[in-house]
């Protein structure tokens, strides 16, 4: 009973600090299977989860701040998709500078509204998600090893948490099986196909762009709103990247880059839990070594040196019209 | 980088374009500081009396310059050879760890030989850490964006580590090194010129300054001047035609690479050796990436990226005087110049070559 308990704590927190990445990676995927890279994912969470922070703390009301950090990332998404689409400039400058843009805004603007050093003020009650308890717990808790795994490790999350998880669904169905997926994919094949078929390569791009700004968004609310009481200055921490990384070690597809990034939450599960305990036969695990994992495997997935990584044809590549 | 290039003469090619988008990316400052309530012409002028306007300001603006002469150089050197290198500041951060583990370890030799030693250290940590994500994208495929980002992280736990655990002074709570002997440290300018009768203000500024001007000299000879530079930029203009006159496009990737980090190792000897005189974390603070404004802004010409490198030091240095006097306006504004000067210098530039083509000629431009 036991092993249980601490296994479902362990999916607990490896749920809950796998939601970011997981809401990043869905975005990274749905801009780059359009043919947009992508490497402003961080500074969108960033800005999401402070206009979030502070829109929360305004009106005391968490969706509402869910709304400001959706819009503040969708706008930063829209400069990307300026540059990138409209003008056709490269991608990863253009990401670049939207990760600057948000790391050096939120600092400045929390700093001058609230004088915090780039803090905004604490949530409390309504301004933050609070924990759902599903339906049955109480009924289910006495069945051995799924009733306690139920109730610690599926139940009482906030509602970003289902709805990252509801994300990766419709992320995979919609990619899947409609119309505009189908046409979203091509356009990050072979744009030049689609645009023949008669259906506009920069509409098709500005949604991809927009979707994965409003999921950076989701993700950054999370962080503010729900994970912590409040915007910390740069307490995204590179979890853009990460998602980036569970993006390419999935190959870009929806279902793998959900089970990449619950194994890249689990790592960092395990190394929180890990500080200063020696395993048997192993010693002591630097938790830097585990946290450096998930990078270290993808710069060797990579290189090709397991498995191979095949990106979308035209991810990266501005389109130009034929005359 | 634009599919459909706008022809501009060749003056306004290498001025304008950089000069319209900085002012454009200073506007968007002057706006952010209006929205937070100040005035931007008063801010403007602190600014510049905090970087220039004293020679403990231009000192300081001067020693800021130096790191981003290196970390400018290391993506211009990069760009040339039609790479993106945006791993600055994990290169510099190993760069740091060399350095140090030569200061620390081969204290008993004297200053003469550690200096030189520790610097080529530096250099030899920064390229080993470019030139994996190279050779990883000539022979492997990879992609060098994504590698150097990943090198960043890998690189930021990396030194996490050995200072908590490995060369961490003993017995200190503060993750840094022991301080270096006194002999294994650049000299402060103010000491370096006070022979020659010169009284200067006590800065950070030291002879990695000198180093930083050596190292424009030399990349300009280098791109400009010698049979690799001209095989770089050829490789970066066109790996195919590279091919054809017998350049090896991968060779050249990894060279360039290589000397990208090298370059970025810069930024560690004038931290590590020249100021702090150990090994802190954290010391790359994001010169890295301000780097690639620098060299976007100077067209990755060295005379470019000194001119640039200047501008963001005494942004830098004004920010920081000007956060004295004015707590609301941080120094992250420079970061957000940064960011606006890469997008609008980088990303639009397609954007503001029509801008400047339609101003220079009215009626035909767009």
């Amino acid at each position: 009973m036991e092993i249980v308990q601490t296994l479902a704590v362990i999916l607990d927190s490896t749920i809950r600090l796998s939601v970011p990445l997981l809401c990043a990676a869905m975005a990274g995927l749905w801009s780059e299977r359009a043919g947009v890279v992508d490497i402003g994912l961080e500074g969108k969470m960033l800005i999401a989860a402070f206009a979030s922070a502070v829109i929360a703390y305004k009106t005391g009301s968490a969706w509402a701040g869910l709304g400001a950090g959706i819009a503040a990332s969708v706008a930063l998404s829209l400069v990307h998709g300026f540059a990138a689409i409209t003008w056709r400039g490269n991608q990863i400058v253009s990401g670049v500078a939207i990760n600057m843009l948000a790391a050096g805004l939120t600092v400045i603007l929390g700093n001058a509204w609230y004088g915090q050093g780039g803090r905004t003020p604490p949530l409390e009650g309504a301004a933050r998600f609070g924990e759902i308890e599903l339906p049955l717990v109480e009924t289910l808790k006495s069945v051995p090893v799924l009733g306690p795994l139920y109730d610690i490790a599926v139940s009482g999350h906030a509602a970003p948490v289902y709805l990252a998880l509801l994300c990766v669904v419709l992320t995979a169905l919609v990619l899947k099986h409609t119309r505009f997926g189908l046409r979203l994919r091509a356009v990050g094949e072979n744009p030049a196909a689609v645009d023949t078929a008669g259906v506009s390569v920069a509409g098709l791009r500005y949604a991809a762009v927009i979707i994965c700004g409003a999921l950076c968004g989701l993700g950054g609310t999370y962080l503010a709103v729900s994970q912590s009481a409040g915007f910390l200055p740069q307490m995204t921490a590179g979890k853009g990247f990460i998602a980036l990384a569970a993006v390419i070690f999935a190959n870009w597809r929806p279902w793998p880059a959900l089970f990449a990034c619950l194994l890249f939450g689990l790592l960092d599960a395990i190394a929180i839990r890990l500080q200063g305990v020696a395993l048997p036969g192993i010693g002591q695990v630097p938790v830097q070594a585990i946290q450096a994992l998930p990078y270290v495997m993808t710069v060797v997935l990579l290189a090709g040196f397991i498995g191979k990584a095949v990106p979308p044809k035209a991810s990266g590549l501005p389109y130009v019209k034929e005359r | 980088m634009s599919a459909a290039p706008i022809e501009l003469p060749r003056w306004a090619d290498t001025a304008l374009v950089p000069v319209v988008s900085v002012a454009a990316a200073l506007l968007v400052a002057g706006l952010v500081v209006l929205g937070i309530g100040e005035s931007p012409l008063e801010a403007t002028a602190l600014l510049l009396k905090g970087s220039l306007g004293s020679l403990e300001g231009l000192g300081f603006t001067l020693y800021y310059a130096t790191n981003f002469v290196f970390t400018g150089l290391a993506v211009a050197v990069a760009f040339h050879a039609g790479l993106f290198n945006i791993g600055g500041e994990g290169q510099a951060t190993v760069a740091g760890i060399f350095a140090a583990l030569a200061c620390l370890w081969l204290a008993p030799l004297p200053g003469i030989l550690l200096v030189p030693l520790a610097i080529l250290a530096a250099a030899a940590g920064g390229a080993v850490w470019a030139f994996i994500p190279g050779y990883l994208q000539a022979m492997r495929g990879s992609h060098v964006v994504i590698t150097t980002i990943m090198f960043n992280f890998i690189a930021a736990t990396l030194i996490v580590y050995l200072l908590v655990e490995v060369i961490g002074k003993p017995g200190s709570m503060q993750p840094e090194t022991a301080d270096f002997a006194k002999h294994a440290t650049l000299t402060p300018m103010h000491q370096l010129l006070a022979p020659f009768g010169l009284k200067l203000p006590t800065t950070p500024l030291n002879s990695a300054f000198l180093l930083a001007l050596a190292a424009l000299v030399a990349v300009w000879l280098l791109i400009y001047r010698s049979r690799l530079g001209y095989a770089i930029r050829t490789v970066g203009a066109n790996p195919r035609a590279a091919a054809y006159a017998g350049i090896s496009p991968a060779k050249i990737t990894m060279v360039a690479m290589a000397l990208s980090g090298a370059l970025a190792g810069g930024l560690a000897v004038n931290e590590v050796m020249g100021v702090q005189h150990r090994l802190v974390l954290d010391f790359t603070a994001g010169y890295g990436f301000v780097g690639i404004a620098v060299a976007l802004m100077g067209r990755g010409h060295p005379v470019g990226v000194g001119l640039a490198a200047l501008l963001f030091g005494a942004l830098y240095q004004g920010g920081a005087e000007l956060s004295f006097d004015k707590p609301t306006i941080t120094r992250e504004m420079v970061v957000v110049i940064g960011g606006v000067v890469i997008l609008f210098a980088g990303a639009l530039e397609g954007l503001f070559r029509r801008l400047v083509a339609g101003t220079l000629r009215p009626g035909r431009g767009g």
